[in-house]
């Protein structure tokens, strides 16, 4: 184990050993979270929205891509970065054809009508994005009484394995696994999943459980 | 028409003829397709970061440019290819999202590109094509028959180097 000069300490933080309780913490966050990100997203849609439990899971890169139905499926991403006492991003992934479900109800278009993702519907879901990780940001700044700053929204339409390549290649600094959220959120008889990972970089996972109190 | 085989993230694999070696959906993440013209055995690896040198956990070798070309060399080997007739293609290595903050993060494509590049010049093995960065999506297919790569995309069309 060698220290180098380049800022990357020596962490006791790694996913594949996490504990059990450090999994708790962050199930809790992820539901304290996504709680917030459903009424916020009821608010905006100004219709009821429910939201599943949301599941914390850890997969190994191997798996990681096919969350969503396959590596090749395509997916809409939403970036964000963090600033503040932590740093990292913040990403958002639904499948395409969901987010083309959430643009209809945001623009009061039946369900099944066929989406283009132009400007605005691409400006549309970068608003859900916004609110999203805003108020899940922010329900995770109040439990840790950490400022935490979410950037405006960056969106991608691609591949799932090509955009969750992003968040996977954070991880695989620390180890070989990655951790995600997953969210089920439902409007009536429509489901959407989305899926979020919480980054961290590397430097701010201390910060993390030290604030929420499970630090070793 | 060999057996597909399959290759995930941070993972590498290499084979004998006939195969068709195939990884999806690389993002930025590099793809590192090696092939021996004569024997047709074939390697690809999906890698996703660039040095090893810079990460303390580095249990998968694969998940490394510069440790993950050592061992896809070391395997085609040991099958029987020679490292004089070794030559390499690379795709992916893209930017999938563009901020105007140039946070480390983002040049990641671009870099594991490069450390493939200067991993493979110091072992002489020469890179014959690439398809590389841009914003997009990758899916690559490695066929041992004629060592050509093809790359699917979404929106981008598809293409053989």
């Amino acid at each position: 184990m060698k220290k180098t000069n380049k800022g990357i300490r020596k962490m006791s933080v790694n996913f594949d050993n996490l504990d059990n309780i450090q999994i708790d913490v962050l199930r809790e966050i992820g539901n304290i979270g996504s709680g917030n990100a459903a009424t916020a997203l009821a608010k905006m849609l100004n219709k009821r929205v429910n939201m599943d439990v949301p599941q914390v899971k850890v997969l190994q890169f191997q798996e990681v891509s096919d969350i969503l139905g396959g590596a090749e499926i395509p997916v809409v991403g939403l970036l964000l970065r963090v600033t503040g006492d932590i740093s990292g991003s913040i990403m958002f992934i639904l499948e395409k054809k969901a987010a083309g479900v959430l643009v209809n109800i945001l623009m009061g278009k039946p369900l099944d009508e066929i989406v283009v993702f132009d400007e605005i519907a691409i400006s549309a879901l970068k608003e859900v994005g916004n609110i999203l990780a805003g108020s899940y940001l922010s329900a995770l700044s109040t439990l840790t009484n950490l400022n935490i700053l979410p950037s405006v929204p960056e969106l991608a339409i691609d591949m799932a394995g090509a955009i969750i390549s992003v968040p996977a290649i954070e991880f695989g600094k620390l180890g070989d696994s990655v951790l995600f959220i997953e969210t089920e959120f439902s409007e009536g008889s429509t489901k959407v999943v989305g899926n979020f990972f919480l980054v961290p970089d590397i430097d701010s996972y201390e910060v993390l459980l030290k604030a929420l109190g499970v630090a070793n | 028409m060999g057996n597909i085989i399959r290759i995930g993230m941070a993972d590498l694999k290499a084979s004998h003829h006939p195969a068709i070696l195939t990884t999806l959906g690389l993002g930025s993440c590099v793809g590192i397709a090696l092939y021996d013209r004569t024997t047709k055995i074939v390697g690809l690896a999906h890698a996703m970061l660039p040095d090893s040198s810079q990460v303390k956990n580095k249990t998968n070798a694969a998940k490394f440019v510069d440790t993950a070309i050592e061992l896809l060399v070391k395997e085609m080997l040991s099958l029987g290819a020679s490292k004089k007739r070794i030559v390499a293609k690379l795709a992916g290595g893209a930017q999938m999202f563009t901020f105007t903050q140039g946070a480390e993060l983002m040049r990641i494509g671009q870099r594991n590109v490069a450390a493939a590049k200067s991993k493979l010049e110091s072992l002489d093995i020469p890179v014959v094509s690439e398809d590389t960065g841009g914003n997009y999506g990758r899916t690559v297919e490695l066929d041992s028959e004629s060592g050509m790569l093809l790359i699917r995309t979404i929106g981008y069309g598809t293409k053989q180097i």
